[in-house]
């Protein structure tokens, strides 16, 4: 079970083969021309998988545009409609939503834990890559060994802590446990050995930097790439988490922005333009920041990102 | 903390300065040992404070029969386990997670492969393919589950829609078991299809080109390659793919949950249809309060995860060895 995890799916094939050639793109996007051109069953086929993946959110952007009894005529429309301004106003104002407090909280939550994943992952990526430690190699195994163990192993131990420490209905509880990913000082550590050369630690050590220097001054700017694609898949995950906050933020007054559409989608009377109208605003951050910067998210999970 | 003071005793480093002379001063030699220790010290606290207590308590709350309703707690040794493995609703929702795994993940991996092969091509257009097959992945779940709810509904679902105009009976997808494992495993793919493909793409586009050329020369066609040269040397991702659909498919709890709408819905439908076990253990802890028995829920769905990852890696590895 740990054997395949701990190597990168995308280098574990290329390192028995081609070792030295393909190091060096891997740091963009970093892919060698296809041989075969694309027949018409390729491209066909790619078309229909492009529509089925774009539709769903397309459907989401109609529905959310026209008006609530809209959603239930058939045959259905397939073009948006004009009420999009409106039913995100009237989402907005739903008190039993409190989806703009949700966003903030969101915001907040997955700014917090992106920002501590980045600085601690770089961190500890740098000394497990670049510093010469005891025990460094059994430290490294358990926080590979850590990534496997789902947090469902320990809800009921993790809510009664929560409970004790007043943090049930409060984001803390979304947000302190998750400071810091196994996942996160993984990535950096496979990023820093490639990307800082030992020539230039040593360097700075004659100089008389101390370790700290070397980190922020030598280690920390060579970094910026893979800081850049953790933070992105970071922010992603705990944007979209839902089973965690699920179980600690009951109480609708105070949610993230996922519980906030479950609060929607649980009214009595279901009103489908608001729900949808909902998804727009849930979605939105994310694809503008995925159209910014695809090329990079796309190659941090061809690095061997793990999912959500 | 405690880590580096066992490491490095502060007394043995700023006693020594001797032997390297002026070279590195004692404060120096400090910082060297102690500083990579500092460096990992915050995931381990965070960890033990977060993971493993919380590991261990499961362990021991599994064996009690706490609950947030009763002020006593008795030490019940085997108990829970042994109700457990009568449970005929624990059992459902093992067959439940379990058939939309399968049912989820065997289309999903083909569908992947068989796109990240098209997307290894020259084409043009390329990164609109590629952005357009990625863009489900910033989607959440309770998104996913929202939308593709609303596909299948019962009496103005676009799934429905299509079924009529094929001449087919519309469906009530969330009354029965295999509709729903459809509707709900259809979620899934749909979010991870396109991820899955741009791993099995990685890995494609690692593999040299001249082994393609060979076999071109040699005469082998498009659909020998794939399966003969692609498929093979794609084994340790396959591997890797297939443990993390494992991990994360025996978890389903966010798609089933949002299938239905109202307090009702950690039940997972009328008759416990789609009840996943995640769904059965939050149920047991939130709504019937008994904490102890949930915690062994909790420990036998982990050790499930471990098992299944292990029947799915040796599968695998005989698969692929075979062709």
């Amino acid at each position: 079970m740990t054997a395949p995890t701990t190597t990168p799916p995308s280098t574990s094939p290329t390192t028995p083969r081609k070792t030295g050639a393909r190091r060096v793109p891997r740091a963009t996007s970093g892919t060698g021309e296809p041989v075969l051109r694309a027949g018409p069953l390729a491209i066909g086929g790619l078309i229909v998988a492009a529509i089925l993946s774009i539709f769903p959110l397309y459907w989401m952007v109609v529905v959310a545009s026209r008006t609530s009894d809209a959603a239930y005529s058939w045959p259905p429309h397939f073009l948006p409609g004009g009420n999009l301004g409106e039913n995100i106003q009237r989402v907005l104002e739903n008190p039993d939503a409190a989806i703009l407090r949700g966003l903030m909280n969101s915001f907040i939550a997955s700014g917090t834990i992106t920002i501590t994943t980045v600085f601690f992952g770089a961190l500890a990526g740098f000394a497990f890559a670049k510093l010469r430690f005891r025990g460094k190699n059994a430290l490294l195994l358990s926080i590979v060994l850590t990534m496997m163990v789902p947090i469902q192993l320990g809800i009921v131990p993790l809510y009664i802590m929560m409970d004790e420490f007043g943090w049930l209905n409060d984001i803390k509880a979304v947000t302190v446990p998750f400071l810091i990913s196994g996942f996160g000082i993984f990535l950096m550590r496979q990023y820093s050995i490639q990307a800082i050369p030992d020539e230039l630690i040593e360097a700075a050590r004659v100089d008389g930097c101390s370790t700290w220097r070397i980190f922020w001054n030598v280690a920390a700017p060579a970094l910026r790439p893979a800081a850049g694609v953790l933070g992105l898949l970071t922010f992603m995950q705990y944007w979209n988490d839902f089973f965690w906050p699920f179980i600690v933020l009951a109480d609708p007054g105070n949610p993230t922005v996922q519980i906030s559409l479950r609060t929607l989608n649980s009214a009595y009377h279901q009103d489908l333009s608001q729900i949808f109208a909902g998804t727009v605003i849930a979605t939105l951050p994310l694809v503008i920041i995925f159209m910014f910067f695809f090329r990079q998210i796309i190659s941090g999970i061809m690095e061997g990102a793990t999912k959500g | 903390m405690n880590l580096q003071a066992s490491v490095a005793p502060p007394g043995q480093s700023t006693g020594t300065p001797r032997p390297r002379r002026a070279r590195r001063p004692s404060w120096a030699r400090l910082d060297m040992k102690i500083s990579p220790y500092l460096y990992v010290a915050p995931f381990f606290i965070l960890f033990a404070i977060f993971g493993l207590y919380p590991l261990g308590y499961t362990v021991w709350i599994s064996m009690t029969d706490t609950s947030p309703l009763s002020v006593d707690t008795s030490f019940v040794g085997t108990e829970n386990f042994v109700r457990l493995f009568g449970d005929t609703r624990f059992w459902n929702s093992v067959i439940n997670t379990l058939g939309m795994f399968v049912v989820a993940t065997i289309p999903q991996l083909l569908m992947a492969l068989i796109l990240a092969n098209w997307l290894n091509r020259r084409l043009r257009a390329i990164g609109f393919f590629r952005m357009a097959i990625a863009i489900p992945i910033v989607t959440s779940t309770a998104v996913v589950a929202l939308v593709f709810g609303m596909f299948f509904a019962r009496d103005y679902g676009l799934a429905n829609g299509v079924l009529e105009l094929f001449g087919f009976d519309r469906i009530d997808w969330r009354s029965s078991t295999w509709s729903s494992w459809l509707a709900i495993s259809s979620m899934v793919d749909w979010r991870w299809t396109g991820y899955n493909a741009l791993i099995y793409l990685a890995a494609m586009q690692a593999i040299p080109r001249d082994m393609f050329e060979a076999a071109e020369i040699d005469g082998a066609s498009r659909m020998r390659q794939f399966w003969q040269i692609t498929v093979p040397l794609l084994k340790p991702t396959i591997i890797f793919t297939v443990i993390i659909s494992t991990i994360y498919g025996l978890q389903l709890f966010t798609e089933p949950l949002m299938f239905t709408s109202g307090s009702g819905a950690l039940s997972g439908g009328t008759t416990g249809q789609f009840q996943t076990i995640t769904m059965y253990l939050v149920q047991v802890m939130r709504t019937y309060n008994q904490w102890g028995y949930a915690g062994a829920i909790a420990l036998v769905l982990f050790l499930l995860i471990v098992i299944m990852s292990a029947i799915n890696f040796l599968l695998i590895r005989r698969i692929s060895s075979d062709r």
